[in-house]
């Protein structure tokens, strides 16, 4: 999915390195006005490199704190079909953790120190995922409306400045997109199949639907961070203007699923040509990344719980590995 | 048993009827031991093995699919994989109780699946060379997946049992806690036998020794051992389970029955 790079309004705590233009390298200047990659062996300015490793990091945070709400309802998918489906999904979202933390790695930044971050709370993860999954439709909501939300932000990310996340990015996209038909698909089921289904998959969207609006951050007014990144070829456009583009593409889809996307301010503005909604309360989003949403403190414990509970698993792997290189050094060469 | 599938409609109507329950034990046995597994996704030691466990997981699944799939067709009666799934009760399940037991620890995981999976391709590799084309190719498939699945116990089995004190403990204490349900894989009866007779199934009293022999070869070399118990739990071939099965159904079935004749 995504990571939110972004902090409430007054909050201090963000580390992200700022330091002046002058200080860039001229070659690496070069690489991002001529929009080309910048590669892990390339110069780059230091506040690049950690800003590029926290938003990856997030990235990939999100993806494997992401397992959970849908993780939630595997042993309870109604058909064996849809369990697979499921289980698939909740295995890629591994997946892209996986290539993400090595997308990390190619900076210098090591898994378990990004892992520490997360579980330390020093990093974040999308606050999306602090919202419940109550019903089997949440399945579909999350694929169609949070997957596409993230397909929206993530499509641009294909072509930022920095290779490797770049080239996750462009099999990360493939794979959400995959995840948004199976949502869409789910709902389409539901919605078209009894009453109480139908019941359940509105009750869905009308959960999900704003959470997913503002999984693109904040107004532009209010982003601090993203004047930085475009210039450095990291964003490629606004958070309004992505918010917009996923509120267009969405209005048709909920139509064709015959379900109500819940904004009795939601019509369509000939003028601007795009559609109109209504102001998106942000003081949830910004409590609920302050860590006071539904499920910001069972998502962290159950991540604790898992890393502490395989600690002597790493432990014995490490050990193993040890007493097999010292076994191969004690052996006569051959 | 009145409708009999033209590619072997010389079987009597008993011999379809046992062909059914067969297919149905090796599926509830995957199917089973998918649920249980599918426990550790977003729950393992470390990201790698969220992935690993989860493709296993999924290859059971996959398995269970075509085995309840095809137990369904051979039966007659208009059952689908998932109304086998979901709507049959506790008593009616037919998996070996090895699969259902509680999730347990990594190291219980482990134990289990390097026991499961010796198992598994002992049989997948015999039942591949059945006389029913269905079994024969879905044990061809199987094995293949089962293969890797031997590997990854047995590489986690040599890392734990000769890794750390702890480590190694705690392989003991799955063993342990595993070892009273490992007999009742290799049980025979007399529609088993019948089948294997036939040339259809494969009599899992032939799978014992090469399966504990593979087992103790690995078990050795990590610097463990068999436990040794005279402790024998069984009955899930009648349909006799342990008190967790009930929870693990109750999970897995409860959202297809609240709205039935829904599709989902």
């Amino acid at each position: 999915m995504y990571g939110s790079d972004f902090t409430p309004p007054g909050d201090t705590s963000d580390d992200t390195p700022r330091i002046e233009a002058t200080d860039l390298d001229a070659q690496f200047q070069a690489i991002i006005d001529s929009d080309g990659k910048i590669e892990p062996r390339d110069a780059m300015p230091e506040a690049y490199r950690k800003g590029l490793i926290r938003q990856i990091a997030q990235h990939a945070h999100s993806e494997i704190i992401g397992m959970q709400p849908e993780g939630n309802w595997i042993s309870r998918a109604p058909s064996l079909c849809r369990k697979a489906i499921l289980m698939a999904k909740v295995q890629d979202e591994a997946g892209h953790g996986l290539y993400l933390y090595a997308a990390a790695e190619t900076l210098g930044a090591d898994r378990a120190d990004l892992l520490d971050l997360l579980h330390s709370g020093r990093q974040k993860y999308s606050s999306i995922f602090n919202y419940p999954t109550l019903t089997w439709a949440d399945m579909g909501a999350i694929g169609w409306l949070v997957d596409g939300a993230a397909i929206v932000n993530q499509v641009p990310l294909c072509r930022c400045s920095y290779g490797p996340y770049a080239r996750a990015m462009v099999r990360v996209c493939k794979e959400e997109s995959f995840h948004q038909r199976q949502g869409f698909e789910i709902l389409n089921t539901l919605s078209h199949g009894t009453t109480a289904q139908h019941a359940m998959a509105q009750d869905a969207v009308n959960r999900w639907w704003w959470p997913s609006l503002m999984m693109f951050g904040p107004p532009d007014d209010a982003s601090p961070n993203s004047a930085q990144s475009m210039a450095w070829g990291i964003k490629r456009f606004s958070n309004d203007d992505l918010r917009q583009r996923f509120v267009d593409m969405t209005v048709p889809q909920a139509e064709a699923l015959g379900l109500r996307l819940p904004d009795p301010g939601l019509r369509w503005n000939e003028e601007r040509g795009h559609h109109d909604f209504s102001p998106i309360d942000f003081t949830e989003l910004f409590e609920v990344i302050k860590g006071n949403g539904p499920c910001n403190k069972s998502r962290m414990e159950h991540r604790r719980g898992a890393h502490e509970e395989g600690a002597w698993v790493r432990e014995a792997a490490a050990a193993y590995a040890d007493k097999a290189a010292a076994r191969a050094a004690e052996a006569p060469a051959a | 048993m009145t409708e009999l599938s033209a590619s072997s409609g010389h079987l009597s109507d008993s011999a379809h009827a046992d062909k059914s329950v067969y297919a149905l034990r090796l599926g509830d046995d995957a199917l089973i031991y998918a649920q249980r597994l599918a426990e550790w996704i977003a729950s393992a030691p470390q990201l790698e093995e969220d992935v690993a466990l989860g493709n296993i997981a999924l290859d059971q699944l996959g398995q269970a699919r075509s085995l309840l799939r095809y137990a369904g067709a051979v039966e007659g009666a208009g059952r689908d994989e998932d109304a086998l799934a979901y709507f049959r009760d506790e008593r009616d399940f037919l998996n070996a109780q090895i699969f259902e037991l509680a999730r347990g620890d990594f190291g219980f995981t482990i134990a289990r699946m390097l026991v499961v999976s010796a198992y598994q391709w002992e049989l997948y590799s015999r039942l591949q060379a059945s006389t029913d084309e269905t079994l024969a190719a879905v044990a061809a498939k199987a094995v293949k997946e089962v293969d890797y699945h031997r590997d990854h116990a047995t590489q986690w089995t040599l890392r734990l049992g000769d890794g750390t004190d702890e480590s190694h403990a705690r392989m003991l204490a799955g063993l342990d806690l595993l070892w009273p349900y490992v007999p009742e894989l290799f049980e025979t009866d007399e529609l088993v036998t019948t089948l294997a007779t036939d040339g259809i199934a494969v009599d899992p009293a032939a799978l014992e020794a090469p399966t504990l022999a593979y087992v103790d070869a690995v078990l050795t070399e990590a610097t463990l051992t068999r436990p040794v118990t005279e402790v024998r739990h069984t009955g899930g071939r009648r349909g006799l389970h342990t008190e967790q099965m009930g929870f693990l159904l109750a999970e897995m079935q409860h959202l297809a029955r609240s709205d039935p004749g829904a599709r989902w």
